[in-house]
């Protein structure tokens, strides 16, 4: 669904992404990991194109996306949870998710009812500004805003960043409920045992190039590995 | 303490309430305003009314949009003009010189805006300024047609609406239509829209908005209601002159939007009442009155940066928390 060839992706001079490359097939959960400024985030911007690669390619359903807007990416079915929890801090959570929303083009699955039925409650507090949300209600918002956009794909980076234990708990269910509805994910995250527990293969990436990849067994076992590049 | 549904459900009701009220309440003192006013403050209120459309059309795309619209000030002169050139010229009916002046403010808008939305922030705004003040030198210097530095006076209107209270009656039904329309599209979809690309334009992009052509629809909307408010100039004032376009005209609509707060939807109506109201009053006394509005200015930055309306509305917005969360069931 997603093939991710060899981008080198710059901020200004700074050559910050080697080579990457990294393939999703349809349905599957796939993870990113990597210590902090390994580059994970940057390569989630990469796809999304809002930090656009100098070189390589990446193919979404076979369709080559580099170079093209990131609104029109969104468009093609790609939604993107940034890690900075970032909302639209003036607007209710209803009015952040009735923006998001694309119901006027083709098929649509997820919509704001939809995200919802996932998130019950932030249907009880719809009508607050999402400026007075906790960290936890600010992701959740997050999540159902991306669903809201309706994609059959989706980047989610590093979701359980700086939240409490129960928070994270909720999450990583929510997160594992997406495989059902057929979503696919590509999840960027530091935290192991969330991503393992989640993901079917791993990528593990490190100053800006991918150093290993597997099934997320092999990865459990391989101590070496986890040692070398994820332990801080 | 109240269940959140009831809190919520209260305040909805308490803004339906408010919002249905209102328009109503503005109609009935509008009309009654002239009947209790002597001529010079019926002039006066009619002029407030259309530096207020004024300069609400520039908060759409300021205040709401995030957009450093530097010179707004084109898109009322070139309405203005286009209102007066079609009466005075063209001898052309009120009602299709009316419905003109507008569109030739947004075809303006659609041009410049076309040309500036390739560029964000301060980049967008100098750009919009060169361009903007082009437009005015073309004014200023085509003088057999534009009248030039001396504007152009004496614009034929109909009698019904040369008169001080004749004016004021038309002004006061259009900017009501005007300020209602302007109020549905901040709280539309689109509004929302804009509010997000202010708050974070990535973000914005990411969840599918073309911002470019959102801003730039932003910006056609807001020179629309901007030349509808330089034609009810002209039927104000009877005369247009260049000054209405100059830079300095943007500079103060925009100081008008930061003095009555430029997240509220009636704050520019609100600052422009105070610096018209500043400038008509204060100057009787003396040619200095800017210094007045230099230090009330200062004071607003610094003590409430939201504006006076923003704060006043930030402080009700407070209480009427506190009053549903005592609220009985």
């Amino acid at each position: 669904m997603l093939k991710v060839d060899g981008i080198d992706t710059y901020y200004g001079l700074g050559h910050i992404l080697h080579s990457v490359s990294l393939t999703v097939k349809r349905g599957e959960i796939v993870c990113l990991l990597g210590r902090n400024g390994a580059g994970k985030t940057t390569t989630m911007r990469s796809i999304m194109g809002l930090t656009p690669p100098r070189r390589g390619s990446i193919l979404f359903k076979g369709e080559p996306i580099l170079g093209v807007k990131p609104f029109r990416i969104s468009r093609k079915g790609i939604g993107f949870v940034p890690d900075s929890r970032e909302v639209f801090a003036d607007l209710s959570i209803e009015e952040n998710l009735e923006i998001s929303e694309r119901r006027f083009e083709g098929r649509v699955f997820w919509d704001r009812e939809k995200a919802y039925e996932l998130f019950p409650a932030l249907k009880k507090i719809c009508s607050r500004k999402a400026g007075c949300l906790s960290g936890g209600e600010r992701q959740m918002l997050t999540i159902a805003r991306a669903l809201a956009t309706n994609p059959d794909f989706l980047l989610l980076d590093e979701p359980t960043e700086g939240l409490a234990p129960l928070v994270v708990a909720m999450l990583v269910e929510k997160i594992a409920e997406l495989r059902s509805f057929g979503l696919t994910v590509l999840l960027a995250e530091q935290n192991q045992k969330v991503a393992l527990g989640l993901s079917d293969r791993a990528y593990i990436i490190d100053n800006g190039a991918i150093r290993w990849h597997g099934a997320v067994g092999e990865l459990r076992e391989n101590e070496a590995v986890r040692k070398k590049y994820l332990l801080v | 303490m109240v269940a959140p549904s009831l809190s919520l459900a209260y305040r909805a009701r308490s803004l339906l309430r408010l919002e249905t009220l209102a328009f109503p309440t503005a109609a009935a003192v509008l009309f009654l305003l002239p009947l209790v006013l002597p001529e010079f403050y019926v002039y006066f209120a009619a002029l407030v009314l259309v530096t207020g459309l004024f300069a609400t059309s520039l908060n759409l795309v300021l205040g709401y949009g995030g957009m450093y619209q530097f010179h707004h000030a084109v898109f009322y002169g070139a309405g203005a003009y286009a209102f007066a050139l079609m009466l005075a010229k063209a001898h052309a009916p009120l009602w299709p010189a009316f419905l003109f002046a507008p569109l030739v403010s947004a075809m303006l808008g659609l041009l410049i805006g076309a040309i500036c939305v390739r560029l964000s922030k301060l980049y967008f705004g100098m750009l919009q300024l060169s361009l903007g003040s082009l437009v005015w030198a073309v004014v200023f210097r085509w003088y057999s047609f534009t009248g030039g530095g001396d504007g152009l006076h004496e614009i034929p209107l109909p009698d019904a609406i040369s008169t001080t209270r004749g004016a004021y009656y038309l002004t006061a039904v259009v900017v009501l239509i005007c300020m209602v329309l302007l109020y549905r599209i901040v709280n539309s979809p689109f509004g929302k829209i804009f509010q997000a690309i202010r708050d974070n334009p990535q973000r914005s992009e990411a969840i599918g908005v073309d911002i470019r052509l959102h801003q730039l629809k932003g910006e056609v909307l807001a020179a629309f209601f901007a030349g509808i408010a330089g034609a009810l100039y002209v039927v104000v004032e009877g005369s247009v002159v260049p000054d209405m376009m100059f830079w300095t005209a943007s500079m103060e609509v925009m100081v008008m939007c930061l003095l009555g707060g430029w997240y509220t939807f009636l704050g520019p109506l609100f600052g422009a009442a105070v610096i018209l109201g500043l400038r008509t009053f204060a100057g009787i006394y003396t040619d200095h009155w800017p210094l007045i509005l230099g230090i009330i200015l200062m004071a607003v930055i610094l003590f409430f940066p939201e504006g006076v309306l923003g704060l006043l509305l930030r402080r009700a917005n407070s209480k009427m928390e506190l009053s549903t969360e005592t609220e009985p069931e």
